[in-house]
């Protein structure tokens, strides 16, 4: 198995919004550099990008605000270039060179 | 399924033969509509559609206001309006519909006179007692669209659920602070069940469960930039007008004409950035997914779950299902101070020195605060609470960010520092969180150190101390 450093990368941008932004530093995009394999290697794919994301990108410590028995929180969409990611496989998809991961936190007020 | 209609070429014939909308336009509509009838695709049969259409809009708030101007003056016949909240001055910035003037009159009553004003030919309903599960498919199932223009998740899931059986097109909108969010949903109209091809979502497809309750925050909590709210008002009236013109709720998914004009299902988000304010406004259209297989309401199986009786006699509960937000903890007496007592004591000198600190957003303590009170937002106190329960470390260290004395007098003497904390917040929720939060952590050095929640928050300091205090 590779070790993490020889990993090769793969860059990615990654956006919040509907207040999820908060939790990331209070910044709206990231460009993510995200190692290609998990460190069981297999390919990264959303469960593992929002895994390290957890780990890596996130600067609020209230991580149950993204992420909820392992699985993203109920009522946060997950856009994989702007289509939801149901469309594309949910967690299983395959994370690609220049992918957009848009993470929203569904609104309610009026 | 409805027999396809014949005719249908486009806005300006469609289905009018079929609702028996022919008719000369009276003057007064011929001169009010003029400037929309011209547009390309709408013409008089649009226009005649909308007059002969019945909207619903749940909701005269910051969503409610501006949807309901455009569709009043667009002409649609029949506007219902369900609300049972009354104009207050902070609804004003953005609840445009309203008026100073009209300050404590029920909210469907002042947007209805401000309609009327704008528009006298449309026929208003007002409904002013908050929509339920009792009454909800009652008032619904009179008109031919519905506009969701609510604050909260357990009457958006209600409504979804309605117009799903009743099989009416919902446009949805929810707006918070500085993001907005908008979706077409149902439309056209279809049978609860019905799989074999691509069917419009519901409400639930796309928000399959609720977020949990403490991640969910309200204007009042959170406040609304009334430009972002009243964008998404707008853009669903746009949307509801298009619907009503084009008679694509009376129609079946299985038309020809509607199978052209199936469109991807989208979600509209607006995101507005008040720190970088020279940067780009953000719109995104997003690709939503169509009905789902499995969905609650809408899927495979749903007629098993939903039902106008069922939903009628309390099955499903909305209530449970999105868990509204309660008070979490109730600490014991004596670990909590009336505002009242607490202004009292000190005055005369009873209360020993103490920290006071309070727990409101930056914003709400800028405007002003009880004397010697030291800010610590919430939330970065459940953060810094999070990031010491994380790492390990000494519980008094949250004090860190408001008072260095702690630590200091510490290491000076090897003696904890007991001076006792008064916690406020803004209506007295938040404040018992962090008592008990400094509990946990230990912060009370064992009992040694009394910890006060002062009840009621700065609402109860307004109330019952200082009626001029800039409560928001």
């Amino acid at each position: 198995m590779a070790s993490k450093e020889d990993t090769p990368k793969i860059p990615i941008t990654v956006d919040f919004s509907g207040g999820l932004e908060m939790l990331f530093s209070n910044k709206r995009r990231h460009q993510v550099s995200l190692p290609s394999l998990t460190p069981e290697g297999q390919p990264a794919t959303i469960a593992y990008l929002i895994d390290y994301l957890c780990k890596n990108l996130i600067s609020d410590p209230r991580t149950d605000l993204f992420v909820l028995d392992g699985h993203i929180r109920p009522g946060i969409l997950v856009l994989i270039n702007e289509a939801d990611w149901e469309l594309e496989g949910e967690e299983e998809y395959e994370i690609h060179k220049g992918d957009n991961i848009l993470f929203v936190s569904t609104l309610h007020g009026g | 399924m409805q027999p396809t209609p014949t005719n249908n070429g486009g806005l300006d014939d469609g289905l009018q033969s079929q609702n028996g909308h022919d008719r000369r336009l009276t003057d007064e509509e011929f001169d009010r509509y003029s400037r929309q009838m011209i547009v390309p695709g709408m013409g008089k049969e649009g226009q005649l559609r909308l007059i002969n259409s019945k909207i619903l809009i749940i909701g005269a708030g910051g969503l409610g206001c501006p949807a309901a101007q455009y569709v009043a003056g667009a002409g649609v016949g029949t506007i219902g309006i369900v609300d049972d909240d009354v104009v207050e001055t902070s609804n004003l910035h953005r609840q445009v519909g309203h008026a100073t003037s009209r300050i404590g009159m029920k909210k469907v009553d002042s947007l209805i006179t401000h309609l009327q004003n704008l528009n006298p030919l449309p026929h208003y309903i007002a409904h002013s007692y908050p929509i339920s599960a009792r009454n909800g498919a009652d008032i619904i199932q009179n008109y031919d669209l519905v506009m969701d223009c609510t604050d909260n998740p357990a009457t958006r899931y209600l409504i979804s659920d309605l117009c799903v059986v009743l099989q009416k097109p919902l446009v949805s909108a929810a707006s918070v602070q500085k993001s907005g969010q908008l979706i077409v949903l149902n439309c056209p109209p279809t049978p609860q069940g019905l799989m074999d091809k691509k069917y419009p979502p519901c409400y639930r497809c796309c928000f399959p469960k609720p977020p949990p309750p403490t991640s969910f925050v309200s204007c009042g909590e959170a406040g609304i930039m009334g430009p972002v709210v009243g964008m998404m008002g707008v853009a669903q009236a746009g949307e509801a007008i298009k619907i009503l013109a084009s008679g694509l709720h009376l129609s079946s998914p299985s038309d020809p004409e509607v199978e052209r004009n199936l469109i991807q299902p989208t979600l509209l988000i607006y995101s507005y950035d008040l720190e970088s304010a020279v940067g780009p406004y953000s719109f995104r259209a997003l690709k939503m997914g169509s009905r789902k297989k499995k969905c609650f309401a809408c899927g495979e199986n749903s007629p098993e779950n939903l039902s106008l009786e069922g939903i009628k006699n309390g099955i499903p509960n909305y209530d449970t299902f999105c868990a509204a937000p309660i008070a979490k903890v109730s600490l014991p007496q004596q670990d909590r101070i009336p505002a009242a007592e607490y202004h009292d004591k000190k005055q005369k000198g009873e209360l020993p020195a103490h920290i006071l600190i309070d727990t409101r957003e930056k914003e709400h303590f800028s405007f002003g605060s009880i004397d010697g009170a030291v800010n610590y937002p919430f939330g970065k106190l459940l953060m810094k609470a999070a990031l010491i329960k994380r790492d390990g470390g000494d519980g008094d260290e949250i004090l860190s960010p408001i008072s260095a004395r702690t630590q200091a007098k510490k290491d000076d003497d090897g003696k904890d520092d007991d001076t006792p904390i008064f916690v406020v917040c803004r209506r007295g929720l938040d404040s018992q969180e962090t008592v008990e939060k400094l509990k946990e952590l230990g912060v009370d050095h064992g009992g040694k150190r009394k910890i006060m929640d002062i009840i009621g928050g700065m609402k109860a300091w307004k109330e019952k101390v200082d009626p001029s205090f800039p409560y928001i």
